[in-house]
């Protein structure tokens, strides 16, 4: 196995160079060079419900890794998950929302996160052009597959109410009816890269001109068709997860939601502060490989990253850190690694996976980490890949195990990977 | 930047898929919905990947493969599709399997499917494709998200190919569950009469269309110039004046446009705000409709398109689209308008080359 890598490193150590300087060749003379700005951040997951929560959390390594208490499912004690500790009409009671309405968990993450960085951003959207670009991957699942147990049984079962949100636009028009954005909706859903790449065309809609303000991010709860679902895979670790390392065993899933609220170079000038961070870069691109493993060589986390720093015009030298997709499954770690080595070679920025924190979020991972990039930048922090010990035979890379402080972090690389090939990566970087 | 059209295809209710345009007026609807005349797969797909994928997968994945063989291109440089519900028959699949085995032993295929962007990474798997790959879902916005998407893409990089496509499935289950929120209703033993003496719930149907754009007029048979959506509008004259503002914005007038497609449902509710907009702002012009050949779900609007960009090319328009039509000497632009419940409304102008 690890003659093997090795090889596979040599071989594309080679076509690397040609590859990178065509896709460089191809995007440079159309490089466009307006900036995105991130001026406000809203997050809510298993290790806080706003994002000072969670900023504490990842400083303490207080995770939200534990036994299901929302879900109804045989697996409740035997395989962790990492829950928003709120029922649904605690959340409903926090937005005001009647307790009586029909609403899905995942809307209800959704207008938490990106309410949060509504306010957070000082921005009254009424004065813009102004836009939402959400994602999730089973959409309004939690509610349509409780009234699909009645439905099948009987066809003209089950509270017809409880269908309603079940399609994934639901939780992007309820997020956008909350904070009055009117003037263009997008959902996207691309597995778990979902918000990744909402957060990317959210910049391009800006840079294109079509609006001034982009609400980013994404939001995904649990369900039990999710657990089922990736339980039939046989990838959920049956204990705490630990990304990156050698005896890793599997994900943990988790829930919630990340939005970022994304401004023009106009309308920066406009506001009475600092920006908190800029999109620097991102890039998507296909392993097309398989439908769920990815490639040995991590031929689509490659070009992904590749086309991100291009765009970024950045230097993979310059990165300071990576937020790894990392989510702890055998086929993940290895590949993501190996295409860190075949960009970064043996100067591996600092990195690690904040999955052992959240769990893995699905849908909203990418605006989750996002946010995690940002808080990084913001504190000089690096945060810690919590449960690793030994690192993989085949790499030999280790990931940041302990809360690195007063660390001048520029910089960021976030990746998100999802089935059907999906690899997304977005830089996130200070603003000087 | 105009979008050129290099290749257009649809899989729909009707003979549509490598076949001349030509659309057929059902005289009577024999079943409840639209279904699909899907093609023999084999011709499109290497059949042990056929046995895999589910009936939405399989129709996107032809209809796709056929679209870059018409316009002679082996691997597009980004592929972006739009579906309001994805793959709805493995997601049901698997949730029967959830409730019938009691969360065991179950079967991973149907959840590994069932995935949103299944038939936009199954199109890459099958080409070997690395390029860029996305999947809208937003209701009525889907196709016109990835039609924006594709649009800004041939702006920032003009020497490339884009496959771009809509697709949604309809299944006994989904048509059950459309049909008690009163969003569909059943359309067996009816005709065309539907359309005139009209009640709630719109006729339910599906498809598969795919384009491939690029950015030079190489090869190219129409352009598409705009494309505009409209979330819940506060009042009537919102919505005409996105109209008309959209069109100004391309240099063009209401009686510029020589043909205006409706996305005519047969809903008596939504019907209303086609009725009104055909007697006001539109009064002039004329009206043809689509959903009576594939009837209403959420990328049907690519199917319009489809068609309109057929219009384009033949410089003729099918009887059977024909609601309202005097005879037009030049097919300039066409203008496809629809919306779904007064909420998601979108526009898209194709102009011919």
């Amino acid at each position: 196995m690890v003659c093997l890598c090795l090889l596979i490193l040599i071989i594309f150590a080679i076509s690397n160079r040609i590859q990178k300087m065509r896709i460089f060749a191809k995007a440079k003379k159309n490089c466009m060079h307006d900036k995105i700005y991130i001026a406000g951040i809203g997050i809510i997951s298993a290790i806080g419900q706003n994002v000072a929560e969670t900023l504490e959390s990842l400083k303490t390594s207080k995770h939200g890794v534990g036994p299901i208490e929302y879900i109804d499912t045989i697996y409740k004690d035997k395989i962790p998950f990492a829950e928003v500790k709120k029922s649904n009409d605690d959340l409903k009671t926090q937005l005001g929302i009647d307790n009586e309405k029909f609403i899905t968990r995942t809307s209800l993450f959704g207008m938490i996160a990106a309410g949060e960085a509504v306010r957070n951003s000082g921005l009254d959207l009424s004065k813009y052009r102004c836009g939402i670009v959400s994602a999730t991957s089973v959409g309004g699942m939690d509610l349509s597959e409780r009234f699909y147990d009645e439905f099948y049984a009987d066809n003209s079962a089950g509270n017809i109410e409880g269908i309603k949100g079940h399609d994934c636009a639901d939780s992007t028009e309820h997020i956008a009816d909350y904070l009055g954005i009117k003037d263009y909706l997008a959902t996207i859903s691309t597995a778990c890269s979902s918000s990744a790449n909402s957060i990317m065309f959210g910049s391009r809609l800006i840079k294109n001109d079509v609006v001034d303000v982009v609400v980013a991010g994404g939001t995904d709860s649990l369900t039990r068709f999710t657990l089922n679902g990736f339980n039939t895979l046989m990838i959920l670790d049956k204990n705490h997860c630990k990304p990156f390392d050698a005896n890793r065993a599997g994900l943990n899933l988790g829930e919630g939601a990340g939005f970022v609220v994304l401004v023009s170079e106009k309308i920066l000038k406009e506001l009475d502060k600092k920006p908190l961070a800029e999109v620097k870069g991102y890039g998507n691109a296909n392993d097309a490989y398989h439908q769920t493993a990815s490639s040995p060589e991590g031929q689509g986390a490659f070009l992904a990253m590749t086309k991100a720093l291009e765009v970024s015009g950045l230097q993979p030298g310059d990165i300071d850190y990576i937020n790894v997709h990392g989510t702890g499954t055998g086929n993940n770690d290895l590949s993501e690694g190996v295409a860190m080595k075949r960009i970064f070679g043996e100067n591996i920025p600092l990195f690690s996976s904040t999955k052992p924190f959240t769990g893995h979020t699905l849908g909203a991972a990418g605006g989750v980490e996002a946010v995690m990039s940002v808080l990084a930048i913001q504190n000089k922090l690096i945060f810690p890949n919590l449960n690793f010990s030994e690192p993989m035979p085949e790499l030999g890379i280790s990931p940041v195990t302990k809360l690195v402080e007063n660390c001048n972090v520029e910089n960021v690389l976030s990746n998100s990977f999802g089935f059907g090939g999906n690899n997304s990566t977005l830089i996130i970087s200070a603003v000087k | 930047m105009k979008t050129y059209i290099n290749s257009a295809t649809a899989i729909s209710p009707q003979p549509t898929l490598g076949k001349p345009f030509q659309l057929t007026k059902p005289e009577k609807y024999e079943t409840d919905y639209l279904k699909c005349v899907e093609p023999d797969y084999k011709e499109y797909i290497n059949p042990t990947l056929i046995r895999r994928m589910g009936r939405v997968v399989k129709m996107g994945v032809a209809a796709a493969i056929q679209c870059l063989k018409e316009a002679g291109v082996e691997k597009p440089d980004a592929i972006i599709t739009g579906t309001g519900l994805g793959c709805i028959e493995d997601t049901e699949s698997f949730l029967n399997e959830i409730i019938k085995n009691q969360e065991q032993f179950l079967p991973p295929t149907s959840f590994i499917q069932s995935t949103h962007n299944t038939i936009a990474g199954q199109i890459a798997l099958l080409l070997k494709c690395n390029s860029y790959n996305y999947a809208y879902v937003h209701r009525c916005f889907s196709f016109e998200n990835a039609l924006l998407d594709s649009m800004m893409m041939l702006r920032e990089q003009n020497d490339i190919k884009v496959l771009l496509g809509g697709v949604d499935e309809i299944t006994p289950v989904s048509f059950a569950i459309l049909k008690r929120l009163g969003i569909y209703k059943s359309v067996l033993g009816s005709g065309a009469d539907i359309f005139t003496n009209k009640t709630e719930g719109g006729i339910a149907g599906e498809g598969a269309s795919f384009f491939v754009l690029s950015g030079n007029p190489d090869n190219a048979f129409a352009t598409i110039d705009a494309v505009k959506t409209l979330y819940k509008p506060a009042d009537i004259s919102e919505t005409e004046n996105t109209i008309t503002d959209m069109l100004k914005q391309q240099g063009l007038a209401i009686a510029d446009i020589d043909a205006v497609i409706m996305g005519y449902s047969s809903d008596v509710n939504s019907d209303t705000l086609y009725d009104t907009l055909s007697q006001n702002i539109f009064a002039g012009n004329n009206i043809l409709y689509y959903k009576h050949l594939c009837g209403e779900y959420f990328t049907s609007s690519s199917f319009a398109v489809w068609a309109a960009a057929n219009i384009l090319k033949n410089n003729s328009c099918p009887d059977a689209m024909k609601l309202r039509c005097r005879d037009v000497a030049k097919y300039k632009h066409i203008l496809v308008y629809n919306h779904f419940k007064n909420t998601e409304h979108s526009l898209v102008l194709l102009s011919s080359c």
